[in-house]
């Protein structure tokens, strides 16, 4: 790549010739302020004029996010023309902006805010008409308030770039634009897959989970039993939201919050993780024997089974019938655990930490319900549990590690801890398929090629003979390769994983932000690593489990043993199997 | 939602079929669509999405940004009433204002009758002959507010007399 002179400030560097005056700039040492400068390539239109600056050769100001340096530019950021200029850029954006910010759950995390903080902008410069409000909490995952939006579009890219969905897009024109499904509809009523990516990438509160840490607090007020359980990728994130590196493990740290909050019991969703494990390979090698559908389909995915039920109705019979792990560890809390503890399951409350957005919508489905009682009751993001942990002033970075409670349910195995990270799944049933087909265990334990951040990853395995060809996408994008070659017939798969968000539940849409505006201390590569470097701290906690196979985890086999039967048994499919149905893409 | 019936499918699918090589095909199947149908509703616009990958909101977007697209079928007559800068300081906004009132709808509005449609329309191009009307096509130049019922009357007794 060829280099070009450039001055900024006065000062004199040699860059890479096609570098935006941003990224020059950040590579020399600056930051501009700039609304949509951390959004990875997700909008580059130039259209919101925060970050302008003077260079020569330009005529007026130019916006540095897609403006190129060129041989001999000299730029100036802190003129007087180019400071007054981008504060006046951020005054017009607040002027047609809810400035209720105390309220806002993007506090703290606001990009609007911080740009407006860096450049001094006033809130009340320009008062005038706003454009109409549309407000959507419909659904139980995301709210959609276009009072906050300032049509960056990095959703509707993001969409896009990670799912080739495309939910979102800009409707009408002018002042009366907001971004929106078609026809301004919910959500509820467009085939949006709940996943959250559009929420991480929004930089105001324009778009955010919805939240019910009002649900869990009215849980206790009413004297409930409240049981909580904890996704693998929470561990993996959380401390984040208390200033620690991305990647930091934070799994002792975190249970001590969660007693600290009150909960009755603390447990971990791994261990659910590994009675799923159970039944999706009992019920793969079932179909191998049966001449069922193959290949078979991971179903933890609560974003991705949306996704085929609206995209693949005719591929519904592909995906495993096993409900995702925390709601089999509902169904497990509310029959077998609530009856060995003595407590009635309708006065027992499950809440469930998820990096996910997606599954809070999933909770609520019909067919996840045990005896009339829905297995969970409430979902909590990453990032709730986060504003939770803050709010009854624990000083989480001081807390000891402390343990979940695996009293007759709880324990875990290496393999369950992974299933957070993309090809986790598919490991963790490679790890007791080949047990179960040759009585002995894998020697490797790891299987690498299931592993990174590929958008498609496929591995054989060979098994007494029997090669078992398997494959692992994550985002929808890469995922419709996969179904269209099973549509088509062409599939040389037995066993597929998919999970909806790129990267796998790490990097799922109730994860704290990735923001490096407001990470000083990460690279500036950050973006592209975070996900590796989450997935990085499971498989450090896999590696270090006395036990890493699900089939070797002893109370899973207690629990069949005096409860289930045996994987698959009748009190197994009623318990811990559901059904799938088809979902219309616009519905009226 | 309402399905599209065998016919409409098919003609849709051949209009996107006719573009399939272009790299930007949207603009000319919406077109298209628009000037077969009169209006484009959002089960056209699912069909036209399967067809080319483009995302619904995308083409709804697009819909709604161009006031050529209409979302609603229009009516008969489209009476497009241009309020660019030049026709609107030659008054435009009461010839708009006149046709709103005999027709009795509001720019954006089909009458009841399926008659009329009236669109205020950003600059047409026709500034030199400005404040500018278009029926149908038919270019109405330099109109004045008095000549406006008498263009409406003519219309009427056109389809009364069909």
């Amino acid at each position: 790549m060829a280099l070009v002179n450039i001055k900024i400030e006065g000062v004199s560097y040699q860059v890479e010739e096609g570098l935006t005056i941003l990224e020059a700039a950040r590579i020399c040492g600056y930051e501009i302020p700039s609304l949509c400068a951390y959004n990875h390539g997700e909008c580059s239109k130039g259209s919101c004029r925060v970050c302008l600056v003077e260079a020569t050769g330009a005529r007026g100001l130019v916006a540095s996010c897609v403006y190129p340096v060129n041989e001999g530019m000299e730029i100036k950021i802190s003129t007087p023309k180019a400071t007054a200029a981008r504060r006046a850029s951020v005054e017009l954006l607040l002027s047609n902006h809810s400035m209720k910010c105390q309220q806002c759950d993007k506090n703290g995390a606001c990009e609007l805010l911080h740009v407006a903080k860096l450049t001094g902008a006033r809130d009340d410069m320009f008062k005038g008409e706003q454009t109409p409000v549309s407000f959507d909490d419909v659904t139980p995952s995301i709210v959609r308030d276009t009072s906050k939006c300032v049509l960056c579009g990095r959703c509707v890219e993001r969409c896009k770039n990670a799912h080739g969905l495309g939910i979102l897009g800009f409707e009408n024109r002018g002042f009366n634009t907001i971004v929106s499904p078609a026809e301004n509809r919910s959500f509820a009523k467009s085939p949006c897959i709940m996943c959250g990516q559009c929420v991480s990438v929004c930089p105001t509160g324009a778009l955010m989970e919805k939240s019910e840490i009002d649900k869990v607090d009215a849980a206790f007020k009413a004297g409930k039993y409240v049981v909580v359980q904890t996704a693998p990728a929470v561990r993996a994130a959380l401390g984040e939201e208390f200033g620690m590196p991305i990647g930091t493990a934070v799994t002792g740290k975190m249970v001590a919050a969660l007693r600290r909050l009150g909960f009755n019991k603390v447990f971990d969703t791994n261990y659910a993780a590994d009675l799923t494990i159970m039944e999706e390979a009992t019920e793969l090698l079932g179909r191998i024997k049966n001449g069922g559908a193959l290949p078979m389909i991971t179903s933890c995915s609560p974003g991705w089974v949306n996704y085929a039920e609206y995209n693949y109705s005719e591929l519904l019979p592909h995906l495993s019938s096993c409900k995702s792990p925390h709601e089999m560890f509902g169904a497990i809390l509310k029959s077998y655990y609530a009856e060995k503890i003595g407590v009635n399951p309708a006065d027992m409350y499950v809440v469930s930490i998820m990096p996910c957005t997606a599954k809070k919508a999933e909770k609520e489905r019909e067919q996840l319900k045990t005896n009339g009682l829905f297995d969970v009751d409430a979902v909590l993001t990453t990032r709730e549990l986060a504003k939770l942990i803050r709010r009854s002033g624990i000083n989480f970075n001081k807390l000891p590690d402390e343990e979940f409670d695996y009293d007759l349910v709880g324990d875990y195995t290496g393999a369950g801890v992974i299933f957070g990270a993309t090809g986790g799944v598919m490991e963790a049933a490679l790890r007791t398929a080949y047990h179960a087909l040759t009585g002995k265990e894998h020697e490797a334990i790891k299987f690498e090629a299931v592993r990174g951040m590929d958008g498609i990853k496929e591995a054989s395995i060979d098994v007494n003979g029997t090669v078992l060809n398997v494959a692992v996408a994550h985002g929808m994008k890469n995922a419709k390769i996969l179904l269209d070659e099973i549509k088509e017939g062409k599939s040389k798969y037995t066993f597929i994983e998919i999970m909806g968000c790129p990267g796998g539940c790490v990097a799922g849409g109730g994860q704290p932000y990735v923001k490096p505006q407001f990470l000083p201390n990460e690279g500036l590569d950050i973006l592209d690593t975070f996900r590796a470097k989450r997935a990085a701290a499971l498989y450090s906690e896999d590696e270090g489990r006395p036990i890493r196979q699900s089939h070797n985890n002893e109370q899973i086999k207690a629990l069949y043993k005096e409860f289930l039967g045996e994987p698959n048994s009748h009190k197994a499919h009623e318990l811990l199997h559901t059904t799938y149905a088809a979902k219309e893409p616009f519905a009226d | 939602m309402a399905h599209l019936n065998e016919a409409a499918v098919k003609k849709i699918t051949e209009i996107c079929d006719r573009y399939a090589n272009e790299k930007t095909p949207l603009m000319m199947i919406l077109s298209d669509v628009q000037n077969e149908y009169g209006y484009i509703p959002l089960e056209v616009q699912e069909l036209i999405s399967e067809k080319t990958g483009i995302s619904v909101a995308e083409i709804y977007g697009v819909v709604t940004f161009y006031s050529f697209f209409s979302l609603k079928p229009k009516g008969k007559y489209v009476i497009g009433c241009c309020l660019g800068t030049a026709c609107y300081v030659k008054g435009a906004q009461q010839v708009l204002d006149k046709f709103s009132e005999i027709i009795g709808i509001r720019a954006g509005e089909t009458s009841e009758d399926g008659m009329f449609t009236l669109d205020a329309l950003r600059c047409i191009g026709a500034c030199g002959i400005a404040p500018a009307v278009t029926i149908n096509g038919k270019v109405y130049p330099k109109l004045a507010v008095s000549d406006v019922p008498k263009i409406v009357e003519e219309y009427r007794n056109m389809e009364a007399n069909a």
